[in-house]
Order: C-alpha cells, then sequence, then structure tokens
C-alpha cells in the first residue's frame, strides 16, 4: 500500500521529486527561470546521494537536448527540464528526439518568448514545440504537474509509444507558488515507474544497431514518419490506462479532458493550466446564480483528445476556447484551431469563440473570465458572437 | 480557523524576511490540515527595494491562482513604505492592516488611506526583535501580531513550526528568544 505525505512545496520541487523517485540514469540541463529550481534541486539531491544519476551540466539547452539524446541511445531512462528561450533552443533536437524514437522526459515550465523580454508565464514555448512529435501533459496545480511527471514515464517508455514526453507546468504560477501538495513514498513510485529495459540501446554490443541513419530520397524516411504518427496514436490508449493505474494508486482522478459542471451545461470554456481553476472558480459562483456554465481541462495536449473533446462539448449552446499563446495570422490561438477542428464533424454547429489572454504573465483576473461566460451566454441567448479573436483584459489604448 | 478563504499581502523591503513568513505562515496552515498558497511577485529585486508576497489560507481547496488585489490582511514589515508605497490599496473594508512601527495606529490612520471600518494594528516589531533574536528581524514577531488579531493560524502551530525550522542551525537559545518575539507582539500590539 502506497503511503502518502502532504507538503507545502513549489510546484518546481515536487516535479524535482518526482524525477527523483523515478530513478533516471541521467540527466542533462541548463537553469533558466522559472525552471531553475527543478534542475537546483535535482543536482542537491544527486550531490547528497539522494539518487544514483548521471549529472550533466552542459553549456546550453542544445547540449541540454543533445547530451540528453546521447545518453537516451545509449539506453539510460534520461530526464531533463527547460522554460521559454531554452525550449526555443532545443528546437532542431525536438525532433531528433522523437524520430529516434527516444523517451526522455522533460518538464517545461511555460513562459513566454521574447521579445519584447518577459520571463512570465504564457504558453507560446510550448506551442513552438507542438509539432515536434512529444507527448505533452498540461497541469493546473502543483499537484498534477508531480503525478503527470510521474505518468510521463510510464507512457513515453511503452513499448507501443517509445517516444519523449513533457510535463509542462505554468511558470511562476504553478513553478513558485507554495501549494498542498500530496507525495507518494519511494518505493511506490519506483515500482509504479518500473525499471527501463531499452529495446534497441547503443551500448548493447551484443546486438548493435544503427541510430539516426541518413534517409533520404527512396529512403524510408516517409514510413519512419509514419510510424510516429502510429505511436503518437498508440499513446491515446496508453496514457489512459497509465493514468488509470496511478489514479488507483494516488486516489486522485486523471482523464486527458477533465470537466466540471458538463452533465447539463449549455455553455463552457476550454482550457489549459493553471487558469482552469480560475475559471472553476468562477463557474462555481455563476452556478449558484443559475448559469448552467461548464468547465473543460484540456490535461493532455499531445495526442490531442479531439473525439474527447467532441463528446462532451456536443449540443453546448456556446464554447469559449482560452488561449494563452498566439499563432499570429491564424483564425485563433492553438487550442483554439484544435477545438473548432474537433468539433467539425458534429451534426449540429456549436459556436466556438476565441480568446487570446495572461501572454506575458498578464494577470487571469476573475472578472475576465466572468466577462468570457458573459458573452457565452449572450451568444446561447441569441446575441452575435464576438466578431474576431477578443484579447482578453488588453489595455484599449494598445 | 476558517473555512473561509483569507487572503494576506506583505509588504517589506527585500532581505525583510517577508517570503520567509509567508512561506512559514502557510506552512503552519497546512499543520492544521488548511489549503494554501503563498508566492513573492516576482521582478528585478535587490536588498532594501520594496517587495510584495502573498498568502491564501483556506479550509477548503484554494482553486484561484490570480493576485490578491483586495486582501484581507496587509502586513507591512517597514513603516518607511507607508510614505512610497500604497500599502492599503484594495483593503476589504472589514480588513486589517498590521505595522511594524512606533507610531501609534490612530497616527497611522491620518496618513493612510484605509477605509473607516478597516481595523489599523501597529507593533514595534523592529524593537521587539532587537530585544530577543538581537536582530532587526522583524518577520517573526509580525506574524505574532497576525495570529492575535485575526487567528488564521494557531500559535502553537506556529511555534512547533518556529522551533523545528530553527532547529536545523540554532539551538533552544534561539528558539526561545523568536518564541519570546512572536509572544510580545501577541502582547503588544495596539489596535485603533
Amino acid at each position: 500500500m502506497p503511503t502518502h505525505k502532504t507538503l507545502a512545496a513549489t510546484g518546481n520541487a515536487v516535479v524535482a521529486e518526482a524525477m527523483r523517485q523515478c530513478k533516471p540514469d541521467v540527466m542533462a540541463a541548463y537553469p533558466i527561470t522559472p525552471q531553475t529550481t527543478i534542475v537546483e534541486e535535482f543536482a542537491a539531491f544527486v550531490a547528497k546521494g539522494k539518487t544514483h544519476c548521471e549529472y550533466v551540466t552542459v553549456e546550453s539547452e542544445h547540449s541540454a537536448m543533445s547530451a540528453c539524446i546521447g545518453a537516451a541511445a545509449a539506453g539510460a531512462r534520461v530526464m531533463t527540464a527547460t522554460s521559454s528561450q531554452g525550449l526555443a533552443l532545443m528546437w532542431e533536437e525536438l525532433h531528433i528526439a522523437s524520430g529516434m524514437r527516444l523517451p526522455i522526459v522533460m518538464a517545461n515550465a511555460n513562459r513566454a518568448l521574447s521579445a519584447p523580454i518577459n520571463i512570465h508565464c504564457d504558453h507560446s514555448d510550448i506551442m513552438g514545440a507542438r509539432d515536434t512529435g512529444w507527448v505533452t501533459y498540461f497541469a493546473e496545480t502543483a499537484q498534477e504537474a508531480y503525478d503527470n511527471t510521474i505518468m510521463a514515464v510510464r507512457v513515453a517508455e511503452h513499448p507501443d509509444v517509445m517516444l519523449p514526453a513533457m510535463s509542462t507546468l505554468d511558470g511562476f504560477i504553478t513553478t513558485h507558488s507554495i501549494d498542498r501538495v500530496s507525495v507518494m513514498d519511494d518505493e511506490t513510485v519506483a515500482a509504479f515507474a518500473g525499471e527501463y529495459v531499452p529495446k534497441s540501446a547503443l551500448l548493447d554490443t551484443d546486438a548493435p544497431v544503427l541510430h539516426g541513419a541518413f534517409a533520404g530520397l527512396g529512403g524510408p524516411f516517409f514510413e519512419f514518419k509514419k510510424q510516429q504518427r502510429v505511436a503518437m496514436e498508440n499513446a491515446r490508449q496508453v496514457i489512459k490506462d497509465v493514468g488509470a493505474e496511478y489514479s488507483a494508486l494516488s486516489g486522485r482522478p486523471f482523464d486527458v479532458v477533465e470537466t466540471w459542471g458538463m452533465e447539463d451545461a449549455e455553455i463552457a470554456i476550454v482550457v489549459l493550466g493553471s487558469t482552469a481553476g480560475n475559471v472553476r472558480h468562477v463557474a462555481r459562483d455563476l452556478r449558484a446564480k443559475g448559469l448552467k456554465a461548464g468547465v473543460v481541462k484540456v490535461r493532455v495536449w499531445r495526442p490531442f483528445p479531439y473525439a474527447e473533446l467532441a463528446a462532451v462539448l456536443k449540443g453546448l449552446k456556446a464554447v469559449a476556447v482560452l488561449d494563452r499563446a498566439e499563432s499570429f495570422g491564424a483564425e485563433g490561438g492553438p487550442l483554439f484551431l484544435e477545438t473548432r477542428g474537433a468539433l467539425y464533424d458534429l451534426e449540429t454547429r456549436v459556436p466556438v469563440v476565441g480568446y487570446i489572454y495572461g501572454l506575458g504573465g498578464a494577470d487571469v483576473k476573475l472578472e475576465l473570465i466572468e466577462r468570457v461566460y458573459q458573452d457565452l451566454s449572450d451568444i446561447a441567448a441569441g446575441s452575435a458572437a464576438p466578431a474576431g479573436l477578443v484579447y482578453l483584459g488588453a489595455r484599449e489604448e494598445a | 480557523m476558517s473555512m473561509q478563504l483569507t487572503e494576506i499581502r506583505w509588504h517589506a523591503r527585500a532581505g525583510q524576511g517577508a517570503v520567509t513568513a509567508a512561506k512559514v505562515v502557510a506552512e503552519t496552515a497546512l499543520a492544521a490540515d488548511q489549503y494554501l498558497q503563498a508566492m513573492p511577485e516576482y521582478g528585478p529585486e535587490r536588498m532594501g527595494a520594496p517587495i510584495k508576497a502573498f498568502t491564501r489560507i483556506s479550509g477548503t481547496p484554494i482553486e484561484i491562482h490570480c493576485n490578491i488585489e483586495n486582501p484581507d490582511v496587509v502586513i507591512v514589515l517597514d513603516d518607511s513604505l507607508l510614505d512610497i508605497v500604497d500599502v492599503a490599496e484594495g483593503l476589504v473594508d472589514d480588513g486589517v492592516i498590521i505595522i511594524n512601527t512606533c507610531t501609534p495606529p490612530a497616527e497611522v490612520r491620518k496618513v493612510l488611506s484605509v477605509p473607516a471600518t478597516a481595523r489599523i494594528a501597529c507593533v514595534d516589531a523592529s524593537g521587539i526583535a532587537l530585544d530577543t533574536i538581537k536582530r532587526d528581524i522583524p518577520n517573526t514577531p509580525m506574524v505574532g501580531a497576525l495570529i492575535k488579531l485575526t487567528g488564521v493560524v494557531d500559535m502553537d502551530s506556529f511555534k512547533g513550526l518556529l522551533a523545528k525550522n530553527l532547529s536545523k542551525k540554532f539551538g533552544q537559545e534561539m528558539i526561545d528568544a523568536n518564541w519570546a518575539s512572536v509572544d510580545r507582539a501577541f502582547e503588544e500590539v495596539t489596535v485603533a
């Protein structure tokens, strides 16, 4: 039976704890705000002998991911963490990690990208990595960041998946706030994570294999990509199975799409990350006033749960999608586009409106969320939807 | 202790221990099985610069992650901030502002724009800290005043946690000095 301990801890502290408990062989990382305390705490674990891990200090994130790829190809369980410009600097390696089918687990502290310079939360960094072939979780709370990190190890290393996975948490809001978190004992987590047995390790000299080969014209490049597509599709079920197993152990619910009030909701907000809490708080208040408001939190971003989303949003009178990232020139933010796509095959059209909010850590005030539900309420009553994308809470003069 | 959400904003100068105090109060709440959040306001920081920190405590899970704009309690660790920071900004009508100062609360009310129904509490936490801990670290005695005025956390739990934290680096003498600072602030805080 697992034993549980309740802590007052930051999201970063419990992500470092989750990583230690999953016993990586190698960590290669470069510090960047607001990820720094993850790699700092993990380095302290290594220094104090609390984990047996090769900790590689590198000169950049480009090198961090390169070292992770080398170590993972060699057959090690490998982890790292980054944020913002660091994730951006890793971009070419992110594709190599997934293309070589290396189950690296990385935490990302979601943060804005320059320019202008900003160290605070938004999802621009992670959305830039959207198409790199990584399984991607979003955490609402420090608790979910801990839980997602542990589950990510099992999903990444599953023989039907063998893809790198990211456990993301919102910069400062989740990384640096002290929150109430329940952690499990080391033995339970280690047993859950299991031992990683690589299938084609470079260092297995009895069974020599080729990694990262040239696959040019007429070569198998196209088929490699198809295999990645299949692996990501396989991840759908694996994420659910691992989630169910983890839920039984932790006593905490898990689903790729987590809902509140959707049983009889007429309007709903779709959201990623920490803002889901603000939205649920407002929805609770509005419910008490008789508004049939629902909340849909997307906890797994890749593979995108379009079928689950369509099932839960079907028949609604109006839906708002909150994006904490831009896709300049597109009709809306990345989550908006995915959500609209997910609803296309429904018999009855569900009106979907897009909002951009909270860029560069702009405060997600409750009245902003109230305004969105008011818009939805108006649309449900027959009013026209706002014309075009709404920059929620942006100062008018800008 | 209450099921209600209590929101606290701390004002201090960097280095006075406001962030540590915000954390310790949150940890004390955990010991009473309460829910909590504690976070500093991040920005460019240097010793002596005005900073803010925040604590939320509740009997039920805290879901919101926005800034605290309408605090129930404001704690000011340095009265030189009163001239340069609007420490009373957004304070709720039945709120309380607790200030480390030698000035009596009735005098402070004249210079602060605080709702008439809100309480102003003053305590010479720096003086108490110098007497007891022998250093001007007012954060610990200020928690004594906080407990007196709000009961948001429990005195025995706070002292227990204080002892546990201090015992990592210090002996019983330092623990006693800190406890004395908390007790004195609890006794000496005056309200208007």
